[in-house]
């Protein structure tokens, strides 16, 4: 168990290092590690040497941590002597030998890595901390309540803290409580949990989000997270209030207690964080209005630091499909993944192993993959060496195989979608097209767009685009974000809406996309944006023409009975003058008259249907 | 009723009797363009051809409708009470049809001249006058009109004038005419009117000079035209030589215009030649030119394709393709290059010396 969990900590930095490789200033101040790795950038190995002694990483480790002590200790260049000393003291530049290096390098540990990295998180700024901390907290209420089919009922309270700019967030939700033994490794351990390790469609999938709330609220303020978790009406309260040891990236535990709770079971979560409270685009309103949208089974109350209180109603009572977990498709694994799984497997057989640990591989199919990388098909998995491995790995990509089961999705489903829209926004007209499963990269996902359009919107201006992962809404980066580029890239001018070159249609509108995928490619840990996948781009843009059409008939249709209106009226101010001509050429009567206007009336209505 | 009011009731009626029957009401028109006029030589005057448009009352022409219906109430009321209104003032009155009135004054005086051409009548018997000057008389004519309150004779001695002239009044059927003079001289500009008029070219020359003011309105067409009839008299053009003197001035004096073809019969002077300026008189009298504008160009292109008159005459086929290839124009007062009075001491005599050099 440990070993794989190892394995996915590298996995991690490795994604890590290569978002960091943009910016030189981060990765200057890259600790020194104990393996070099070939994947490693250059420019890090580069770094590595280059430190001299320890003051750079200790310094941004300080700097990160108190601005205060910037002054003194960070720009060296500010007071005229200090460098001079130093100077003197660095004057004969000794050239490091592996063995002083050796002994800079150690492990990094993953809460230290995302202590310096909170970025690739969702921490970059406090108003971003505060709406991370409450998304990761809700994530979880929702998947834990889904999984025990529970109609989820939710409570976040944001409440001002112990200073002007800290804000104590709780959330409460009515799950199914956590075993008093997980509590403090769900809580405060990086990259712990249930969802990494299945192909299942759940709203998490890293195991980081919760715990870096927790550790970035121990960062700002130094205040430990508060856990209660109830798991049955007769059980009491479990009550936690941990930290998080960052060097290790284990539980630190502060308090262990029982309290009495007078709710049958749930989970509250409480963290006093460094934030910024506002209102407007990618608030916490926003966010969880946008929740409120994809997630009609759900009840969400928020209650503001001003004591306000804003419910989203439930507009459904049945909750989504519980989703099946399934085995991974051959197609989407890669080369070290299947050399792992075969050291891992139980299966005895290679034959087997293909049969048994992938889906969509049956026995005959398994043997002739075997036959084609010329392996022994009863060979053992555990002995297959690497450059078989590379062979069974071509093999696989070579054989043709069924597209992996679909079943495993959960989409929201065209009749809740339009329900969230029509609670959420007022408009005229609502359409949703949830598109048939399809793959990418061996992953099955599904792709869902709904449309708003007209009344309470907004008439100038851009359209605005809701997306959704897995049901949870995606408020930052929507221009790196695949589903942005699929509305781009619609021709929305052919459904009747004005859209400029390379903009999104301009309009009364809200488009609504969501992708439900088992594994949905983010573009970062931080889960803001949906990477593009050809397949991705192509189902979206498929389901917004589909939309679009519809929408169309609708405009079409809107701006006929208009025009229709707009002639009727025309009409009726010019027939009267013509009675009166005629009247007065005719010296008709008034009663003449006005039959005469009623007449045409008559004529010109049944000409125009 | 007169005739006239007559006509405009049975119009009206047929208008309701379709609204009666439930079917949607027309009104049909002449079209009035020159590709639906023909030259016709012997009469000597543009005529139309028979097609005519039906205006069909539908959403798109409910309101010209309207308005078309309106203004015939109001020239019926003209009609049956001898009243005069002028086209400005018809677009006066309009401004009390609430949503029926005109904006602009364009779109009044095309309904009358569609309510003129649906009666094949002239716009002055429907009582509608127009604004435009009819026209200067000087030379030797005896006009007879009557005093309006009165209705005792008046003669007018257009010679007494001195540097003046007479006017041209907008309705010219009731006059009378005593002459002895040998022809009529229709000059396009005022100024070169005033030279003629100044130095006396009436009393040598022994013949009426009329100054059109560009192109000549309907009266002064209608005062020509009985003038010439009557009295028996040749009447020559002196206008500018460019397609604007030679088919906006000169043709519209003799065959009348495309756009008002339903009534060309009483409005033209079938009898007029075209004395000058000719393009050959620029050759002859060396005159100094302009070059042609873009716009001659396409209009003088235009009379030779489209122009009824023009395809009828070879000689001014002749005459516009050699002032296209000179590629120039030249004005009645290019004469001042020789001598101010030129003109009448050298080029109207040696004109009038030789008639048949007349363009048609």
């Amino acid at each position: 168990m440990a070993a794989v969990r190892k394995t996915q900590v590298q996995a991690k930095k490795k994604a890590a290092g290569k978002a960091v490789k943009g910016k030189p200033a981060a990765s200057g101040r890259q600790k020194p590690k104990k393996k070099s790795k070939a994947t490693k950038p250059a420019k890090k190995a580069a770094s590595k040497r280059t430190a001299k002694s320890k003051t750079p990483p200790k310094r941004a480790k300080t700097a990160a941590k108190t601005v205060a002590a910037e002054p003194v200790e960070g720009k060296a260049g500010e007071t005229p002597q200090v460098p001079m000393k130093r100077a003197r003291k660095k004057a004969p530049p000794r050239p490091a030998t592996a063995e002083d290096m050796a002994k800079k390098q150690r492990e990094i540990s993953v809460a230290e890595f995302f202590t310096k990295n909170r970025h690739l998180l969702g921490f970059d700024n406090p108003r971003k901390a505060l709406l991370t901390t409450i998304k990761e907290g809700v994530d979880n209420s929702l998947d834990a309540c889904e999984e025990a089919g529970i109609l989820p009922e939710i409570k976040v309270t944001i409440a001002p803290g112990t200073a002007d700019d800290r804000f104590r967030v709780t959330i409460e939700d009515n799950g199914p409580g956590i075993v008093k033994a997980q509590i403090p490794r769900i809580f405060a351990k990086l990259l712990y949990g249930s969802k990494f390790h299945r192909l299942k469609m759940s709203r998490g999938q890293q195991g980081i989000g919760i715990s870096a709330a927790g550790m970035y609220g121990q960062l700002t303020t130094g205040k430990p997270v508060v856990i209660t978790s109830k798991t049955s009406r007769n059980k009491p309260a479990h009550h936690y209030e941990l930290e998080i040891d960052t060097a290790k990236n284990e539980p630190r535990i502060i308090v262990d207690d029982t309290v009495d709770w007078p709710v049958p079971q749930g989970t509250r979560v409480e963290i006093e964080l460094e934030a910024k409270y506002q209102k407007g685009r990618q608030s916490v309103e926003e966010y969880l209005e946008q929740t409120a949208i994809a997630n009609p089974h759900i009840s969400l109350q928020l209650v503001a630091p001003d004591g306000q209180t804003i419910d989203y109603k439930r507009a459904a009572n049945q909750l989504p499909v519980e989703t099946r977990e399934i085995k991974p498709h051959p197609y989407g694994v890669e080369l070290g993944m299947l050399i792992k799984m075969l050291h891992d497997t139980k299966a005895s057989t290679l034959q087997s192993f293909l049969h048994s640990d992938f889906s969509r591989v049956s026995m005959r199919v398994a043997k002739q993959i075997c036959e084609q990388a010329k392996l022994y098909e009863r060979a053992r998995p555990s002995r297959i060496a690497r450059q078989e491995a590379d062979n069974l790995f071509k093999a696989i990509n070579q054989t043709k195989l069924m597209n992996p089961p679909t079943d495993c999705l959960s989409p929201i489903g065209e009749e809740l979608i339009l329900a969230g829209l029509k609670k959420q926004i007022a408009a005229d007209f609502y359409t949703a097209v949830t598109r048939p499963p399809t793959v990418y990269r061996g992953n099955p996902f599904q792709i869902e767009v709904g449309l708003a359009y007209g009344g309470s919107l907004l008439a100038d201006g851009l359209a605005r685009v809701l997306r959704y992962a897995n049901r949870v809404p995606l408020l930052y980066q929507q221009s790196a974000c695949a589903t942005t580029r699929s509305v781009l890239s619609t021709g929305w001018r052919n459904y009747g809406l004005q859209q400029s070159a390379g903009a999104l249609p301009s309009g009364p509108l809200v488009i609504m996309v969501h992708m439900a995928s088992v594994w949905v490619p983010f573009t970062s840990e931080s889960k803001e944006a949906v990477a593009h996948y050809p397949e991705v781009i192509k189902e979206t843009r498929l389901a917004l023409q589909e939309c679009g059409r519809k929408l169309s008939v609708f405009l079409r249709r809107r701006r006929k009975a208009a025009e229709s209106e707009r002639k009727k009226a025309y009409v009726q101010k010019y027939i009267p003058h013509i009675a009166i001509a005629l009247r007065e050429m005719l010296k008709l009567s008034d009663n003449q008259e006005r039959t005469i206007v009623k007449q045409l009336t008559d004529v010109l209505e049944r000409s125009r249907s | 009723m007169s005739k006239l009011a007559k006509e405009i009731v049975n119009t009206a009626g047929a208008v309701r009797a379709r609204i009666q029957r439930r079917s949607k009401p027309t009104l049909s028109f002449p079209l009035r363009t020159l590709s639906n006029v023909t030259y016709h030589p012997k009469k000597g005057f543009l005529q139309l051809r028979g097609k005519k448009k039906t205006r069909t009352l539908t959403v798109a022409t409910v309101k010209t409708f309207a308005q078309t219906l309106r203004m015939m109430s109001t020239a019926k009321g003209l009609v049956e009470d001898d009243e005069i209104m002028t086209k400005r003032e018809a677009y006066y009155v309009s401004k009390n049809w609430d949503d029926a009135r005109f904006d602009e004054q364009p779109e009044s005086d095309t309904v009358i001249d569609d309510i003129e051409a649906l009666f094949q009548v002239n716009r002055e018997q429907l009582g509608f006058i127009p604004e435009e000057k009819g026209g200067e008389i000087a030379g030797k004519l005896v006009v007879v009109d009557r005093e309006s309150d009165t209705g005792k004779e008046l003669r007018i001695d257009c010679t007494k004038f001195g540097s003046g002239a007479y006017s041209i009044p907008i309705s010219v059927e009731h006059l009378k005419f005593e002459t002895k003079a040998k022809f009529i001289l229709a000059i396009e500009t005022a100024g070169m009117f005033q030279r003629l008029v100044k130095h006396g070219y009436w009393k040598h020359a022994n013949c009426i000079l009329i100054s059109m003011g560009g192109v000549p309105t309907r009266a002064c067409r209608r005062f020509i035209r009985r003038l010439a009839d009557e009295m028996k008299l040749p009447v020559y053009a002196f206008v500018d030589c460019d397609p604007y003197g030679m088919f906006n001035i000169y043709r519209t004096l003799k065959v009348g215009s495309g756009n008002a073809a339903h009534i060309n019969r009483y409005f033209c002077v079938p009898s007029a030649t075209f004395l000058g300026v000719t393009p050959q008189d620029i050759v002859d009298y060396k005159l100094p030119t302009h070059p042609l504008k873009d716009v001659d160009i396409k209009r003088a292109k235009d009379a030779i394709k489209n122009d009824p008159f023009v395809k009828h005459y070879k000689p001014w086929q002749d005459a516009i393709q050699q002032l296209l290839d000179m590629g120039v124009r030249a004005e009645q007062q290019a004469f001042a290059v020789h001598d101010l009075n030129y003109v009448i001491n050298h080029y109207l005599p040696e004109k009038l010396a030789a008639p048949k050099k007349f363009l048609p």
